[in-house]
């Protein structure tokens, strides 16, 4: 391939007491690129993206965005550089109206720094953001509390407040969990959105046949551990994936 | 011919943002009032009032002071059980340098509402990271540690303190200076909390991981938090200080820590305004209690007990909530 590599982790570990939650795993995102993460409950994805954006520090290896070594950088710096990332368990701000939630992002160094300088109304930018991942304008749904809303809104303003930061590379733990399908159909569109506009993005998911449509390649995690590397249907070939999904034989 | 009450919330609320509160006397009235006629009283109070309750309203605003400044604290996620840190702090600091220097009240007091801000920050920047409990213990023991230090170290006079510190003008002068301040700081935080900034603040309370997902520097956002809050309470310190025109170890007692919290709890946690309005009724409830002597601390102890179980979401939450609505009677037919 000839498009250059955004992100490079080498030889990651991350040791939890006596257990590897990620081990001495090494991997690439070219720019521009969809990389699906999967594997079982357990086998490191999120403490994968923790380590990529600096909420959890490797106990070995290195981590090289851009060229530039940031491992063990702090989260909000590793923010600033360009990634972002939602999280699977959404929390927003209840009591809060959903455009008020997009406030905080809205405020961020990165922001000002990408705009060069102030973002003007921020009130408005985030009613723009939020129409853009479906809120509906006409039906208000961004002027009510986030309490009050569906998980499948929640799950939209979580991937409204990473965008806002106007990352490179946008990191999406478990975006579809928890939505139905017609929730997930109404995300596809923005995500392929986001392709079109030149993002990186890294997608940890379970729901495997929506990942598969979208993704470019697909990494498979056990243990902590990559076990497959390509294409959907190469990954799926693999022994070691069926072992892992459905168990071993032995 | 029965009849039940029907619960309306006024619907002039709705209308009283932005420009429709331009529209008649009564929406702006409605608006302005609950702002305007508490602020009125405090400036107009002082000339009515003899000298004995003159002074306790300066216990009220020093109070309302800290309480704020600690419903600040509280805001931001940061549970202080030490506003004595503060105003002993924003104390010593005018005291010293009003001693020791010779600089008159009027410089005293603003170095010292910045300095001893500074100080404090400065104190407990190495325990910004703690969260909870934690954070609330070690503000707890500073203030006591600090009157060990000085009575060990027989710094800053040891255990006599340090006196003659120049007054200030008495009568309404001072009084008015503490009113002018406390009135600012409770307008000026409930106009800072409401801001993008103090969404930022509050976010750090509500769930930290998620503003430093943002690319927001929460330590940082958290010691300018510091920073302000224990101002204010620095400033209260020097104040004092000039009023008694003493500073030494009682500065650090454990009163200040926790009336403060008191009134903020009676009055309702995160609005500023309730902290203020705690403070208010506090402070002169335990002057009127004085008369009775021994059990003044009891009867003080069960006004507390039943605000809390009676109006456990606060005073100024519960006012402002029946502001909004209205009720009136209506008929039942059958």
């Amino acid at each position: 391939m000839s498009t250059p590599v955004t992100l490079r982790v080498e030889n990651i570990s991350k040791i939890f007491g006596r257990v590897a939650a990620v081990d001495s795993l090494s991997c690439e995102v070219r720019r521009g690129e969809l990389l699906g993460i999967i594997g079982p409950n357990g086998s490191g994805k999120t403490t994968l993206v923790n380590l990529i954006t600096g909420f959890v520090k490797p106990t070995s290896g290195r981590i090289i965005y851009d060229g530039r070594d940031i491992t063990g950088a702090a989260p909000h710096k590793i923010v600033c550089l360009g990634i972002s990332r939602t999280f699977q368990m959404v929390r927003p701000f209840y009591q809060l109206p959903a455009f008020k939630n997009m406030i905080i992002p809205l405020y961020s160094p990165r922001v000002r720094q990408q705009a060069g300088g102030g973002y003007g109304d921020r009130d408005a930018v985030a009613l723009d953001l939020l129409e853009e991942v479906g809120f509906e304008r006409d039906a208000h749904v961004a002027y009510k509390p986030a309490g009050t809303l569906p998980q499948g809104y929640l799950k939209r303003l979580e991937l409204a407040k990473a965008i806002a930061l106007a990352p490179d590379l946008l990191i999406l733990d478990e975006l579809f969990s928890g939505l139905s399908l017609a929730e997930v159909a109404s995300v596809v569109p923005v995500i392929e959105k986001l392709r079109a506009a030149g993002k990186t993005i890294i997608m940890i998911e379970h729901r495997l046949k929506e990942l598969f449509r979208i993704a470019d390649r697909i990494m498979v995690l056990n243990y902590g551990r990559k076990i497959a590397e390509g294409t959907a249907a190469e990954v799926m070939e693999s022994e070691e994936v069926k072992k892992a999904y459905l168990g071993s034989e032995e | 011919m029965k009849k039940r009450r029907e619960r309306i919330d006024r619907g002039i609320k709705v209308r009283s943002e932005d420009i429709y509160a331009l529209c008649s006397w009564r929406e702006m009235l409605y608006l302005a009032g609950p702002r305007v006629l508490p602020a009125a009283v405090f400036l107009l109070l002082p000339l009515f009032l003899g000298v004995y309750w003159q002074k306790v309203m300066l216990s009220v605003a020093v109070f309302a002071l800290l309480a704020m400044s600690w419903d600040m604290l509280a805001q931001s996620g940061m549970i202080s059980l030490g506003q004595a840190l503060f105003f002993g702090m924003g104390a010593y600091v005018s005291g010293v340098l009003n001693f020791y220097f010779g600089l008159p009240p009027w410089i005293t007091i603003p170095l010292a509402t910045a300095l001893g801000g500074a100080l404090c920050t400065i104190v407990l920047l190495p325990v910004l990271r703690l969260r909870g409990i934690y954070f609330s213990m070690v503000t707890l023991i500073i203030p006591l540690m600090l009157v060990r230090i000085i009575e060990a170290t027989k710094i800053f006079g040891g255990t006599e303190g340090l006196s003659g510190m120049t007054p200030l003008p008495a009568g309404l002068i001072e009084v008015y200076l503490v009113t002018g301040v406390f009135l600012a700081v409770l307008f000026g935080l409930r106009r800072l909390m409401e801001t993008d900034y103090g969404l930022v603040l509050k976010g750090i309370r509500d769930n930290d991981r998620s503003v430093t997902n943002a690319g927001i520097n929460i330590y940082w956002f958290k010691t300018q938090a510091l920073f302000i809050s224990s101002a204010i309470g620095a400033f209260a310190g020097a104040f004092m200080t000039h009023i008694y025109m003493f500073v030494g170890m009682p500065v650090f007692a454990l009163d200040y820590s926790i009336l403060p919290i008191a009134a903020a709890v009676v009055g309702g946690v995160g609005t500023t305004a309730g902290a203020a309005l705690g403070a208010v009724l506090l402070v002169p409830l335990s002057e009127a209690l004085r008369g009775i002597g021994g059990l003044r601390i009891v009867m003080y102890g069960l006004f507390l007990v039943v605000f809390i179980v009676a109006v456990p979401e606060g005073l100024f939450d519960y006012i402002q909530r029946k502001y909004h609505q209205m009720e009136r009677w209506v008929e039942i037919d059958k």
